[in-house]
């Protein structure tokens, strides 16, 4: 649709109107999301981790979802995945509400059990920590065995052949041997391998990676990032990146969605996320990014303040109580009136009461010079 | 694996023996310390003075302790006779010595009821793993549902109340007003059926102490388990609801279930103690109490050696399947 074969892009360039608005028909992207909602009831009250969140995403693209922690990234994903919905055993349900169109299926109102066949097959996730992701129990070779004949008609044998392979691809040495090997004898490195080996197993079409190199030390994050970046060249599949850090996608996105609150504050080309913010958040965001082209002990300028209540969201701009422009825009509309996402160029959106020119100004003269 | 297992059964081993020489030193020594004949002791009710200086010779009561040590090791591995001139008691080995009492072998009693508090013990504990297991895990799944209260109101009368309450109340309305059991304990080789009606009440009693307590458990780690990482990974591989609860959470569950096993085989002796008395079962823990009852002193050593190696065997047993269970034990 829209401006996909204008700018080449093809995911988060559309604004609400542009996403097609809930009960539309289905769309040509691989993946979109349409004004998702996900809330959870507890005693201290609705908790809105997600509220109204819509972006698309194809095959071959990966996008960035970056924002601090709290923000509804994981809900994000899992909402995605159905796995709210999977054994919330006495607990409250969750309130998902929306649409997830994968691949020309809608899943959020689709027979749970449908959806339970794609998991892992054409949609498939990474966590942030292996050691606790992994069944402490099984072997690694056992589990990824396992996640193969979920969805492969298969005996074990050609199904551990397969999951010899794929730790071999991952780079797992003398991968013959520790399929056998317990998720305690590797190290966090190897584990996140033998996570990705999992994943990608049954060559998913749509690979989630939430916080992937959190747990993992610098120098091992590199490599987990670089694995990533190949393994999305050579299976071509739809890739999200979660991660609170910008840095980490910076070499790995196309696009990046920035959240706040539960919600998109804006989204756009990687390149102009980097290059012309236009989000008091993402600028802070920009700031607090430790970047290895600087001097290490140059400080970082972090955002001020602590995230916002998801039960009782700041009015107005959510981000206004930590944003050090928020008595700029005239009339005092940031307190009290929420912004839209607003597209600023062509497939780059931002949600703020600030004019452009004076965000791009303030940009420009102001935070740019101290990055 | 292998060398673990070595040196598990060393260590069991070691454990037997002080556990012997304790036990010998409290029925050997001790009583001349405190003044009295251990011949005497050994001789129960008897109080001819011509008999018990007859079992102090046989007993070689004037010995040097550690010689008295190593006959009555010997007689365990090898057997031994309690001589006095001319008058010879054969012991064959395993030897756990000779009642002069009642004028008996202590091994052929002990043999005669290790069967019964085997059995007793044995279907007890698998009725309440599988019973307490299982209500634990439909009550964690059904968590806040009357089902779950129901079951851990149940659970928590089952820890509170006495085996010799319950006891009495089971046999009290199934035995004495339902008339559902009747007769003697039989051995399983000899009539499954009547061993089978007997035990059942009593292993219903035992287990119902212990499956309350397990209930409890399983609920609470069940709980504890599904909130983890790696069953939301079990979740995203696609896999069912049922494999990820059967497979993943239950392989987490039964280790905690396990260390809980292995603390209670060894206390089960006492409830199963309670629960023979009460059903008259010819157990381990009746014939203990029989045996104090008639102070027959060789008797209790016997009843007492084969209680600690079943302490003993039963942590061995649980220890080692702790390592299958747990692959992280196995290098430790
Ligand atoms: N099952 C749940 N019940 C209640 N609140 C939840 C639940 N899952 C997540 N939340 C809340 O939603 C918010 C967003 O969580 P999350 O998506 O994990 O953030 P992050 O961006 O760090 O991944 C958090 O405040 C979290 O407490
Ligand atoms: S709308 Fe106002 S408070 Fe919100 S980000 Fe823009 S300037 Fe800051
Ligand atoms: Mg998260």
């Amino acid at each position: 649709m829209n401006s996909l074969g204008s700018t080449g892009r093809a995911s988060v360039e559309s604004a609400p109107g542009e996403v097609a608005a809930a009960g539309s028909p289905p769309p040509t992207a691989f993946l979109e999301v349409r004004d998702l909602r996900v809330h959870f009831p507890t005693d201290d009250g609705l908790v809105k981790s997600v509220d109204g969140l819509s972006f698309r995403l194809e095959k071959g693209r990966t996008l960035g979802i970056v924002g601090e922690s709290g923000s509804g990234k994981s809900v994000t994903s899992l909402g995605i995945m159905g796995l709210h919905t999977a054994g919330q055993y006495g607990r409250r349900k969750a309130q998902i509400s929306g649409e997830v169109w994968l691949d020309g299926r809608e899943l959020l109102a689709a027979d749970p059990d449908e959806v339970r066949r794609l998991r892992g097959r054409e949609m498939a996730m990474i966590f942030q920590d292996p050691l606790s992701a992994l069944h402490p129990y099984y072997t690694i070779g056992r589990q990824i065995v396992e996640a193969y004949r979920v969805h492969h008609d298969t005996d074990k044998k050609s199904a551990r052949k397969r999951a010899i392979e794929l730790l071999d691809r991952v780079g797992i040495p003398q991968p013959d041997q520790r399929v056998d090997s317990y998720p305690h004898e590797f190290s966090g490195g190897m584990r996140q391998r033998a996570m990705i080996a999992m994943a990608l197993v049954n060559n998913p079409e749509l690979l989630i990676a939430d916080e992937p190199t959190t747990a993992l030390d610098v120098t091992v994050q590199a490599q987990i990032l670089d694995l990533i970046r190949d393994l999305q060249k050579e299976f071509g599949s739809a890739v999200i990146v979660i991660t609170h850090d910008l840095g980490v996608v910076a070499e790995l996105a196309d696009d990046i969605l920035v959240m706040y609150g539960g919600r998109c504050v804006e989204r756009g080309p990687a390149e102009q996320i980097f290059y012309e913010p236009q989000h008091p958040y993402t600028w802070g965001l920009l700031g607090s990014m430790p970047r290895i082209d600087r001097d290490q002990t140059e400080r970082l300028i972090p955002v001020k303040g602590s995230p916002p209540s998801l039960i009782n969201l700041p009015e107005g701009c959510a981000f206004h109580p930590r944003c050090p422009y928020a008595d700029v825009p005239k009339g005092h509309v940031t307190r009290t009136v929420r912004p839209e996402l607003q597209q600023v160029v062509s497939g780059h959106f931002s949600a703020c009461h600030l004019p452009q020119e004076q965000r791009t100004r303030i940009w420009t003269e102001e935070i740019a010079p101290r990055l | 694996m292998l060398a673990y297992v070595i040196r598990r059964l060393f260590a069991v081993a070691m454990m037997l023996m002080v556990v012997t020489l304790t036990t010998f030193v409290i029925f050997f020594v001790l009583p001349k310390w405190a003044g009295s004949d251990p011949a005497y002791l050994f001789a129960g009710k008897q109080t001819d003075p011509a008999a018990i200086e007859g079992i102090r010779q046989k007993l070689g009561l004037s010995d040097p302790v550690l010689v008295q040590f190593w006959n009555f090791l010997q007689g365990l591995v090898a057997g031994r006779e309690y001589t006095n001139g001319a008058d010879v008691t054969k012991c064959p080995a395993p030897c756990f010595g000779y009642s002069f009492r009642t004028e008996q072998e202590v091994w052929p009693q002990l043999t005669e009821a290790i069967p019964v508090t085997l059995s007793l013990a044995a279907g007890a504990c698998v009725l309440w793993v599988v019973g307490g297991v299982a209500a634990g895990v439909v009550s964690a799944l059904r968590r806040g549902t009357l089902w779950d209260r129901a079951a851990m109101t149940v659970a928590l009368a089952g820890v509170s109340l006495p085996i010799y309450f319950t006891g009495l109340i089971a046999l009290a309305v199934f035995s004495y007003q339902l008339d559902w059991i009747s007769g003697e304990y039989a051995p399983v080789e000899e009539d499954p059926a009547q061993w089978f009606q007997t035990l059942l009440l009593p292993w219903i009693t035992l287990a119902l102490l212990y499956a309350a307590m397990y209930a409890r458990l399983t609920r609470a780690t069940m709980l504890e388990i599904m909130g983890e990482d790696y069953i939301r990974t079990a979740r995203a591989k696609g896999l069912k609801e049922r494999v990820v609860i059967g497979r993943h959470a239950m392989r987490s569950t039964w280790t905690p279930v396990l260390t809980l096993l292995g603390l209670d085989l060894g206390a089960l002796l006492g409830g199963a103690v309670l629960t023979e008395s009460t059903y008259s079962l010819p157990g381990l823990g009746r014939l203990a109490i029989d045996s104090i009852e008639g102070k027959d002193l060789p008797l209790i050593l016997g009843v007492t050696l084969i209680a600690a190696l079943f302490i003993c065997v039963a942590n061995l047993v649980v220890d080692l399947l702790y390592a299958v269970v747990d692959p992280r034990v196995r290098i430790g």
